[in-house]
């Protein structure tokens, strides 16, 4: 029997790729419903790969991932991955499409009518802080990078999906955007009760925006901590997290 | 003769050679489209076999127009009609420009654009249609616009073996040593290849959006 309160869970997951080098190996975990997880690490440390084994864009080589209670390898990926909101970095906008068929791209798939579909976009564009009159008609290379990004969100929220994946998606922004999307994802996340899984290498975004923190390195799981277990962790693989934390917050504390 | 006078004392001629020369150009170019664009995106799926066909449709290139209609000429039911054998030749060197392009224009479809396609669900063919085909349509036009003026030009050579067009007046004004009768051939083969180009130009102008 599924347990309900959990959304995605990794039993005993391996990724290999051609060659037999492992890149994920025997992972455990399990995300529940309604939470943010942090999936920190280094580049190479195997976040975005174990990211992009629940929408099924890589195919685990051991183990099982279930989402909603069903294995991976059961869904149809193409019904998975409509029902997982995805977002990237670079936000993969469409650049032919308008702002408004970018983000009605699920609905659309998903035959929904067309009363239906602008009535949700135009939600989820309000929801993401952009009026819908100003933006709806722009093509993706006329907007800054903060409001493409606030439409690879609209766009992975439009089909209101339970589950939602994001591949360090303020990653590319400057401080100040950065700043103020991270404010309005913790706006968004009171709003909306979505399972989250959040790929980030900033520890300071960690912290901020995720209910736990996976920490990951050389495709391994370090072990999963509430921010404040984090910060108060005497973990050796979390230890450069925090020194690393610490020493900016020092910076900051001396400038004051 | 003056070369106007010559024109209008030959107009029918001109005319159904024009008329021959762009039912030639035109099947060849519907062919080579039709075998091109399709090739070009099966070797997006499988870019093994890129290096076997393009390098391949570069050889085919690299034979002198000429030598190509001889070399088809003793090839059964092809060589049999000289329509046959010069819209074989003429779409096998259309084919090239169109393969690559498609393929060309595909494969540089952005990666996090088709990362995102697919992670949102689209099915290959979605993805295909709707992402990969209208980005890359741009780069595929400007291949079929090189195929074409490539056709017409070498089209005028399909007069050689007998199938007619624009180069039977070129190739009878070379055995004449008549100017008159070379730029009969010459000037429309021309015209046609510039209106091509123009006409396939505007086609690529509006697939590239100008909302800017």
């Amino acid at each position: 029997m599924p347990d309900s309160a959990t959304a995605i869970e990794f039993v005993n997951v391996s990724y290999s790729i051609a060659g037999n080098r492992t890149l994920i190996s025997d992972l455990n975990l399990s995300i529940r419903r309604g939470e943010t997880l942090m999936l920190l690490g280094r580049s190479g440390s195997g976040k975005t790969t174990t990211l992009r084994l629940i929408n099924r864009l890589l195919e685990h080589s051991a183990g099982q991932v279930l989402v909603d209670g069903r294995s991976t390898s059961e869904w149809d990926a193409i019904q998975l991955r409509r029902h997982i909101g995805y977002a990237i970095q670079e936000t993969g906008l469409f650049p032919p499409y308008t702002v408004s068929k970018n983000v009605a791209l699920v609905p659309r798939l998903e035959h929904w009518d067309e009363a239906r579909t602008a009535g949700r976009v135009k939600e989820v564009l309000q929801l993401v802080g952009l009026p819908y009159e100003q933006f709806a008609p722009r093509y993706p290379d006329q907007l800054s990078g903060g409001q493409r990004q606030r439409v690879g969100l609209a766009r992975a929220l439009a089909a209101d999906p339970l589950i939602l994946l994001m591949d360090e998606p303020f990653g590319a922004l400057d401080p100040i955007t950065r700043a103020e999307l991270q404010h309005e994802f913790l706006e968004l996340k009171k709003k909306l009760s979505k399972t989250v899984v959040f790929v980030t290498h900033d520890v300071a975004e960690a912290l901020m925006l995720g209910d736990r923190i996976a920490l990951m390195d050389s495709g391994a799981l370090k072990g999963v901590f509430a921010p404040a277990e984090f910060l108060r962790s005497t973990d050796s693989s979390v230890a450069p997290y925090i020194a690393a934390f610490r020493a900016r917050q020092k910076i900051l504390d001396s400038g004051a | 003769m003056s070369l106007p006078d010559f024109f209008i004392a030959h107009k029918s001629e001109v005319l159904t050679l024009t008329g021959e020369h762009l039912w030639l150009v035109g099947i060849s170019m519907l062919l080579a489209v039709a075998i091109g664009v399709p090739l070009g995106i099966l070797l997006s799926r499988r870019p093994a076999w890129k290096s076997l066909v393009l390098g391949g449709s570069n050889v085919m290139q690299t034979i002198p127009s000429l030598a190509l209609f001889g070399l088809l000429l003793p090839v059964p039911w092809i060589g049999a009609r000289a329509d046959r054998l010069a819209i074989l030749a003429l779409t096998m060197y259309a084919l090239l420009p169109v393969v690559r392009n498609t393929y060309v224009g595909i494969a540089g479809v952005d990666a996090p654009v088709r990362d995102a396609a697919i992670g949102m669900g689209l099915t290959p063919r979605q993805l295909l249609w709707q992402v990969e085909l209208p980005l890359a349509s741009n780069v595929i036009v400007a291949g079929i616009r090189t195929a074409t003026v490539i056709t017409v030009g070498v089209a005028t050579i399909a007069a050689a073996v007998g199938a007619g067009g624009l180069g039977e007046f070129i190739f009878r004004g070379l055995a004449m040593v008549d100017n008159n009768v070379i730029l009969a051939g010459a000037i429309p083969a021309a015209l046609m290849a510039l209106s091509a180009d123009l006409l396939l130009a505007l086609i690529q102008r509006t697939l590239v959006r100008t909302h800017h």
